[in-house]
């Protein structure tokens, strides 16, 4: 069948503001918006910019919003999408260098800015830092990020204030503030209590559609929140 | 970009309470001129109040009742899912449960606000 892909373009060099523009490519259902934009880059417009990967839901380089939500374009097939025009565009809230790519580098700050390593400052085993499954488990959830910022860039709160911390970061802490092999949960508390840590969490739950592992992000983000509060009570 | 993203339940649920937090904002400023009223302007207070019970006004009190309700009962879906984060995962059921709660017991109130507008009896009678 022939499906309609509008994509939202732009060339800084070319364009004063972003622009849709619309084609016809051949799709069956179990196509995906990744195969559809190879299609346009590889046989009608060879400008068209986008960034992807592994191409299998790993990488987490082709987050871009699709008919409106933010979703990997190697994950959802056409027909999941149902119907026969499908709009894409570059991730909300980050700065459009071209077409669908977007500035993660802010993005990446914040995930640096809670210390998302181990830290342990005591004497190294002489093999594994051994672990309970019972531990482990307490943290599984958010180990399964692929920093793709699909759930960043869907969360109002951080469209309305860019400063927000935002769910990526605060999910990449709680995978190692529950950890009890690291030493530094403190620390990343004190990152997170600040006014634009967790606070600016107002329980919309984009972040949680949107995620391609389905990770549980508001409720790590409230465990987080609840850990803050606790930690000198 | 607020309108053009398709957010689910959640993104609603908390639309519809900015929404309502800022209609009851709104009232409550009006709330403070008209009792400012009745000591600087008592006749004019009296006309503010029948502006209130005149069937436009009983809409606007309807739907300020909405507003409150729907504001408390998801300030508490909220209050439960900061207190307890594992029901985070069941926020859905909890806002469809606010919707229920919303309906079942803003019904009865909105007939007996807005009964007086089509010149019917009021369903409660509290002897006031």
């Amino acid at each position: 069948m022939q499906v309609e892909l509008r994509i939202l373009r732009y060339d800084p060099e070319r364009d004063r503001r972003p622009h849709e523009e619309s084609y016809r490519v051949e799709a069956g259902p179990m196509d995906r918006v990744l195969d559809l934009l190879h299609r346009v880059k590889y046989e009608q417009d060879g400008t068209l910019t986008f960034r992807r990967s592994c191409g299998h839901g790993i990488c987490g380089s082709d987050a871009m919003l699709i008919n409106g939500r933010n979703r990997l374009a190697c994950k959802i097939r056409v027909d999941q999408l149902g119907g026969k025009r499908i709009t894409v565009a570059p991730l909300p809230g980050l700065p459009v260098m071209k077409d669908l790519v977007v500035d993660m580098e802010a993005f990446f700050a914040k995930f640096r800015s809670v210390q998302p390593f181990l830290v342990n400052e005591g004497v190294a085993p002489v093999r594994e830092r051994r672990q309970s499954a019972h531990d482990r488990e307490r943290f599984d959830d958010t180990t399964k990020c692929i920093l793709c910022a699909a759930c960043t860039s869907s969360c109002p709160s951080f469209w309305a204030q860019p400063a927000y911390v935002g769910p990526a970061a605060i999910v990449n802490a709680h995978r190692f503030i529950f950890d009890t092999r690291d030493d530094a949960a403190e620390e990343r508390l004190e990152i997170l209590a600040d006014k634009d840590g967790v606070w600016r969490c107002r329980t919309i739950f984009n972040c949680t559609d949107a995620c391609p592992r389905g990770i549980h992000i508001t409720q790590a983000i409230l465990e987080v929140s609840r850990a803050i509060v606790e930690r000198h009570a | 970009m607020l309108l053009r993203y398709r957010g689910g339940e959640g993104m609603l649920a908390w639309a519809f309470h900015r929404i309502a937090g800022v209609a009851i904002w709104a009232f409550i400023l009006l709330h403070v001129l008209d009792i400012w009223l009745v000591s600087v302007n008592p006749e004019l207070y009296e006309e503010v109040l029948d502006i209130y019970a005149s069937p436009i006004g009983r809409v606007g009190e309807t739907l300020l009742g909405a507003a409150l309700f729907y504001h408390a009962l998801n300030g508490l879906r909220i209050i439960i899912m900061d207190f307890w984060p594992a029901t985070t995962r069941y926020h859905k059921q909890l806002w469809y449960g606010v919707w229920v709660i919303f309906f079942i017991i803003g019904l009865p109130v909105a007939w007996q606000i807005m009964a007086p507008a089509f010149g019917m009896a009021q369903p409660f009678d509290f002897g006031l």
